[in-house]
């Protein structure tokens, strides 16, 4: 799937915390969710996005708690894909897991600028910003079943029907 | 053939295989798979939403989930009755939600824990477990909901870091300040995607809630997991508890480690992060002065009983200064009970400290203690990134207890060796 949509940028180390603070965790609403993203050092940031926009972010992003709302509430924001130059291992994991598009591309992130469009098709391996193509490496086998299968919930599913039907799991 | 470090040996075990490399894809059966207040809420519902029914095999699962009791509002109250209603319907004995504490302190005093597990958690201080030599990675909660149903997951085989402690602690320095320094050394992104191994002549001196808290800060520096070998501290602590004495694993002499880093104790101060980072680390006389509101003891870091008894040591007899407050919440139940029969509370109160219920108290900014703009607050806990403990323009600085009791008595961030000089 190719995704096209302007930059939002932010520096490194950002944490959960600041993504989805702990007091809004009462609940697990993606709508609810978005409303509140980036809330900590961006108010109202859910306004400036628009569907199919991208995140560029710095290194070791997603870093501190192991909360799922985090890529859950920007992915209902509705950011297409987010482009670090580096994640955090339990966020990859879990937007993977959720179905939200991640790639580390330092290279691409250090060129972008806030209100740049960009455009990317990560099963092809491309992403262009601002004119100026970049090759992204390819998932490993295990990223790319879940990511093919739309999510590791789906991933569950046929992994069931499979049981059920007493073909290996 | 080059030698293994305790990840490699534990993951090729877990996997199954003779013998894994560092980067090897391996798929892992899990022996105790844990979700809490926040997660397993998430967890459920992907679950159902996969269409599955079962858990694969419930005395596996342990679900801490009152971490945050009593319940601030209506929305977390049903969530935890919507997980204690999933644990019945599926056998799951190991239900906590209502005032036991949070997890990384409670399942050890329980015996849940024993080394050459491997621990899955959809809270990221699991890596606190690798005090007993586990291997315990942080999982988000769909990953979670699979792990329920399959009892497996996959893994990479990470890189280590060696992490070695020379020397001897000295007086009012503590754990908490050699996490804090390997903090500094290490930054909050040093060991990303890499496990830790915890060594060395200090740290064989200190018991199991003390190791704790090194290896609970592991995430911090970006870790995958900490590991520490077991020794007799580890078997006496699991003797005391009913717990299994497991699969103690050892590193060759000879494992291949990514980065190794070297920490004298000796030379070590008590250390203070400063806002908003974990690793903004600096000795205490470097902040000393610095004008506080509130102060708060405890969490999965630095809330059980040694951290308690470190804290009455300097507040014994004293009174907490004028316009400070000072919060007090032991991790556990059972912490909490010790602390009562033992007089600790006691001391705690009179000086002038609020004793929380159990749990995870203000850590999150979900309760009991959040921050309003003005606030500074000094606290034993292992995160001080923006907006954390409430609102966005309040400033946290993370210590051990004895820097929180000994600036408790003078409202600014204080040196204990000098306060009790």
């Amino acid at each position: 799937m190719t995704f096209e949509g302007a930059i939002h940028m932010f520096g490194d180390h950002i944490d959960t915390d600041v993504i989805i603070p702990a007091k809004y965790l009462n609940q697990s609403d993606p709508k609810q969710l978005a409303l509140r993203c980036f809330e900590p050092v961006a108010d109202n940031f859910h306004d400036r996005v628009q569907l199919g926009d991208f995140l560029f972010v710095g290194e070791n992003f997603g870093c501190g708690s192991s909360r799922e709302h985090a890529p859950i509430a920007i992915k209902a924001m509705g950011i297409s894909c987010v482009v670090a130059k580096s994640f955090a291992r339990i966020f990859y994991r879990s937007a993977i897991n959720i179905g939200l598009p991640v790639v580390a591309c330092p290279s691409a992130v250090a060129a972008a600028h806030e209100g740049d469009r960009a455009t990317a098709n990560l099963e092809e391996g491309w992403l262009v910003v601002a004119g100026q193509r970049y090759e992204v490496p390819a998932y490993p086998r295990e990223v790319l079943e879940i990511i093919q299968a739309g999510g590791l919930v789906n991933h569950m599913q046929r992994r069931l029907r499979e049981q059920k039907e007493g073909a290996p799991a | 053939m080059l030698g293994r470090t305790m990840a490699e040996k534990m993951l090729a075990a877990a996997s199954g295989r003779e013998r894994v490399r560092v980067g090897d894809v391996v798929t892992v059966n899990v022996d105790l798979a844990m979700a809490n207040d926040i997660t397993a809420p998430l967890a459920i519902r992907q679950m159902r939403s996969a269409g599955a029914n079962r858990v694969f095999d419930p005395s596996k699962i342990c679900i801490v989930a009152g971490r945050h009791a009593p319940f601030r509002d209506s929305h977390f109250a049903s969530e935890v009755a919507f997980v204690e209603q999933f644990c019945k319907e599926q056998n799951i004995e190991r239900f906590f939600g209502f005032g036991e504490g949070m997890d990384h302190a409670l399942i050890p005093e329980l015996g849940y824990v024993s080394p050459g597990m491997l621990i899955c958690n959809a809270d990221s201080h699991v890596c606190t477990m690798g005090a007993f030599g586990t291997f315990s990675v942080p999982m988000g909660s769909t990953e979670m909901a699979y792990i329920f149903v399959f009892g497996q997951t996959w893994l990479v085989v990470p890189p280590s870091i060696q992490v070695t402690y020379d020397g001897e602690l000295s007086r009012y320095v503590t754990s908490k300040d050699l996490a804090l320094a390997t903090l500094k050394e290490l930054g909050v992104d040093g060991a990303r995607y890499k496990a830790i191994e915890f060594v060395g002549k200090a740290l064989t001196g200190l018991s199991m809630d003390q190791r704790m808290t090194i290896t609970n800060m592991a995430i911090e520096m970006g870790a995958k997991t900490a590991i520490m070998e077991p020794d007799q501290v580890t078997s006496d602590y699991l003797k005391a508890r009913g717990a299994s004495a497991g699969t103690s694993y050892r590193s060759d002499l000879d494992a291949v480690y990514e980065r190794k880093v070297r920490l004298v104790a000796d030379d070590l101060s008590p250390m203070v992060a400063k806002p908003h980072s974990p690793d903004a680390v600096v000795p205490v006389q470097e902040v000393a002065g610095v004008k506080l509101t509130q102060i708060t003891i405890g969490t999965c870091t630095n809330g059980r009983l040694v951290d308690l008894e470190e804290a009455a040591e300097v507040l014994k007899g004293n009174k907490v200064a004028k316009g400070v407050r000072l919060l007090v919440t032991p991790a556990t139940d059972i912490v909490y009970r010790a602390a009562m029969e033992s007089g600790l509370l006691n001391i705690l109160q009179e000086a002038g400290a609020t004793i929380n219920p159990p749990g995870c108290g203000p850590c999150a900014g979900i309760h009991m203690g959040v921050l309003g703009p003005k606030d500074v607050c000094l606290a034993t806990h292992n995160r001080n990134f923006r907006g954390r403990m409430g609102h966005k323009e309040s400033e946290v600085y993370l210590c051990g207890p004895y820097v929180a009791a000994a600036s408790a008595l003078t409202g600014v961030i204080s040196d204990p060796r000098e306060v009790l000089a």
